[in-house]
């Protein structure tokens, strides 16, 4: 009954989808008979998929086995909290979740947003409501998530163990509702380009709607790395694989979004630009949804094995992308230009600021895609780090050194002279810095240095804004953007201080033995097995000392869950205020040694340090963004 | 500066930046991009010694040899026609296994073995590796465990 339910308040749903598209295109050609009833269309809409994705829940929780779903990828002696977030933990689950966020998203919008001109607002609604059907179709017709399964199984086949894990119950959550928050920006572009009314009021409108999406995208993506860091057990944090970069092209994008929409909100320039961009960021969060659940990868984020569906969505996409950009070549001719700015200028800083996550995105995209085409026809290659860190970490670093002076340029004009004066105290930390890290470290890679050197430039550059300012008084948006600047110093820090000093120990130890890593001694005390609820286990204890101080103990296991049957290894892993010492059991050699790799990591925590305060900066302009409908001029930093 | 040079000006700089990031984008794939593969592939192509390379195939049964210092093995990968000595370094993914298939990420020596960075293995009972599954496809003397 409640599956039969669910299924039902889909199709209603999917109806009164088409039904919130027909009304908003008659509203947006003046037929306003229908007008009345768009916005609670769209808030019955989103009504309707919560209530669908809830029963779904309900029935994962329950372990409803007759459901083919729950049958696959459910098993009752999982933890409560796994059967939860089972229901996302899989493919028609997580389209289900996307459908509903994309619901919701277009009810809030038609809920809260005031800004907006009446028959723009109609015309972004009309564009959830297109972008959703199509999602709708694909849930309906090739992954319905309500299917049932006769016979009932005995028991479920339970979920990958390496989901099994508290991150997941909230990691595809917030990364959906940035990829799908992005979906309003885009239908705001599409909405202002129909009634063309692109404009600073159109921005100011879209705005905050930008940086909600952006803000759970950094949560997403910092909790993501954090995941593979301590689940994978390999002691990377970015493996520049395609799932990681499939959330990592829509971020630069909305990054790019977020200033050139503040350019186009303050100033009244980069206006057809700034519309690509809001297309294209939504186009990534697609492609990115398209990598991960279409089966093309086989990764632990790809469920789907049905190429029908690769080719659905694969079809939804082109729609989508083609008609926006068949959209946007036809009425880019009646967007005006906008105000005009000097080479020396805040603009032109945030112009390269847009130009260089261009690339970025360009280059990642390319890694990406290429092997995928190249497979198309028959040409097997795998491109990985080295590819990346070359091609984009120049553009990163050039970056960084944008992002330290321009929060110091002014809109419209500056003097280049008097810039350099305020970018001067940045400029000779960082050439100090870099002086101390060549002394002190002369084997260094030439991209740490400038990394270590430049998040020391930046992130005093970062605060100037604050600079001889009452802080009191200074706008929470000012605040945002220099919370998040130094989180991006912060983080920097982290990666190029990880990658250039940590130390690695990889031996086969036998009990007893003490083995030095970083500035620990660990001595490898003891091997037990151990049990959980649906896994057992063999546990090593370490006692880890550094200099006089008391031991402390880790414990990595190597687990062998049983439904489905699946070997994992769960890391130790301890924090200290300079770093992590990062453990992993392996195996047992034929000689009854145990395989061991211990990392000292130096302020490798600093990663995912600077990405929660990338998120708490957007939260801070977010909220002061709210607060204050209408900035004034000069205050206007976001 | 008159409003079109200035247009002028950022159009240029964009173009710049663009053929910079496709230029940088190319050379780097010039040298750093590995292609796939299999024993039978790497016999043919006769390959650079020390180029990145991705080889996949199923770890030969009785082939697992561990060494004195406990963390490296030697095994030998094959696809059925041919086969490739491979040494590794590390612990290996807890699938691994002979019989099994893998991807080894690496280089291959002058003396012809293959010197593995990274290795992964089926990541659980409904995994394997998309190149290894349409090589497993090829080959019919191989089973494949879907």
């Amino acid at each position: 009954m409640i599956a039969e339910a669910g299924l039902a308040a889909l199709w209603l749903g999917a109806a009164l989808c088409a039904l919130q598209l027909l009304a908003s295109a008659l509203a947006v050609r003046g037929q306003a008979e229908l007008a009345a009833i768009i916005r609670p269309i769209a808030v019955a809409q989103a009504a309707l998929t919560a209530l669908a994705f809830s029963l779904l829940i309900w029935l994962f929780v329950r372990v409803d086995l007759s459901v083919l779903l729950v049958a696959q990828n459910d098993h009752s002696e999982k933890p409560l909290l796994y059967r939860f977030a089972a229901t996302w933990g899989n493919h028609e689950g997580s389209m289900l979740m996307w459908v509903t966020i994309l619901g919701v998203a277009g009810a809030a919008v038609a809920l809260f947003e005031r800004k907006l001109e009446t028959r723009t607002l109609f015309a972004t609604l009309g564009g959830q409501a297109a972008i959703a059907l199509g999602f709708y179709a694909f849930l309906l017709f090739a992954s319905n998530p309500f299917a049932r399964l006769d016979p009932a199984p005995v028991e479920g086949q339970g979920l990958n163990p390496l989901l099994q894990d508290p991150g997941l119950a909230f990691h595809p959550p917030t990364l959906y509702l940035g990829y799908v928050g992005l979906s309003v920006a885009f239908s705001f572009a599409i909405g202002a380009l129909v009634t063309r009314d692109v404009g600073p009021a159109f921005a100011r409108a879209m705005r905050p709607w930008v940086l909600a999406a952006w803000i759970f995208l950094t949560i997403g993506i910092t909790a993501g790395s954090y995941w593979a860091y301590y689940e994978l057990g390999w002691g990377g944090w970015w493996f520049w694989d395609p799932v990681e970069n499939a959330s990592l092209m829509p971020w630069l994008a909305a990054t790019a979004l977020l200033h050139s929409v503040t350019v186009l909100a303050t100033r009244d320039g980069l206006r057809a630009w700034t519309v690509m961009l809001a297309v294209v960021a939504f186009s990534m969060s697609m492609i990115g949804t398209f990598l991960v659940r279409s089966g093309i990868l086989t990764s632990v984020h790809a469920f789907a094995v049905d190429p029908r569906r690769g080719s659905f969505l694969l079809a939804l996409l082109f729609i989508y992308i083609g008609s926006a950009l068949a959209l946007f070549g036809a009425r880019v001719g009646t967007v005006r230009e906008g105000s005009r700015f000097d080479l020396v200028s805040r603009e032109a800083g945030l112009v390269a600021n847009n130009l260089l996550l261009t690339a970025i995105l360009g280059v990642v995209l390319v890694g990406t895609l290429y092997p995928l085409i190249l497979e198309a026809i028959g040409v097997k290659i795998s491109i990985g780090p080295p590819y990346f860190n070359a091609a984009a970490g120049a553009p990163a670093l050039l970056l960084v050194a944008i992002m330290a002076a321009g929060p110091l340029l002014r809109w419209r004009r500056d003097d280049f002279r008097a810039v350099l004066r305020r970018v001067a105290p940045a400029a000779i930390v960082a050439l100090i810095a870099l002086a101390a890290v060549k002394i002190f470290a002369p084997t260094i890679s030439l991209l740490s240095l400038l990394g270590i050197a430049l998040a020391a430039g930046l992130a005093l550059a970062s605060l100037a804004p604050l600079w001889k300012r009452n802080l009191a008084r200074t706008p929470l948006f000012t605040w945002g953007m220099v919370v998040a600047h130094l989180g991006v110093a912060v983080s920097l820090a982290g990666m190029a201080c990880d990658s250039s000093f940590t130390a690695e120990k990889l031996v086969a130890a036998r009990v007893g033995e003490t083995i030095a890593v970083g500035p620990y001694q660990v001595r490898f005390a003891a091997v037990e097995p151990t049990f959980g609820a649906n896994w057992q286990a063999l546990q090593a204890t370490l006692e880890a000392r550094r200099g006089g101080g008391d031991a402390l103990l880790l414990q990595p296991q190597a687990r062998a869950y049983w439904a489905p049957p699946t070997e994992t290894s769960e890391t130790a892993i301890h924090t200290a205020l300079d770093g992590q010492l990062y453990t992993v059991l392996g195996k047992q050699v034929g000689d009854g040694r145990w395989q061991l790799r211990l990392w000292w990591k130096p302020f490798v925590t600093l990663i995912w340090a600077g990405g929660a305060l990338i998120a708490i900066g957007g939260a801070l302009a977010l909220v002061g963004r709210l607060r204050r409908g209408r900035p004034r001029r000069q205050e206007a930093w976001i | 500066m008159k409003p079109k040079t200035q247009r002028l000006t950022l159009a240029l700089l964009a173009v710049a930046a663009i053929i910079a990031a496709a230029l940088l984008a190319l050379s780097a794939l010039k040298d750093q991009a590995a292609y796939f593969y299999t024993p039978s592939d790497a016999a043919k192509a006769h390959l650079q010694p020390g180029a990145a390379v991705r080889l996949g195939g199923m770890v030969e049964q009785g082939s697992l040899k561990h060494l004195p210092d406990g963390v490296t093995i030697n095994f030998i990968v094959t696809d059925g026609a041919e086969s490739v000595p491979v040494r590794f370094k590390g612990i290996v993914p807890a699938l691994f296994r002979e019989g099994s298939g893998m991807v080894a990420d690496g280089r291959f020596d002058a003396s012809g073995q293959f010197l593995a960075d990274t290795i992964l293995a089926k990541h659980d009972e409904r995994y394997m590796p998309p190149q290894l599954a349409g090589t497993m496809h090829k080959s019919k003397s191989l089973k494949s465990d879907r």
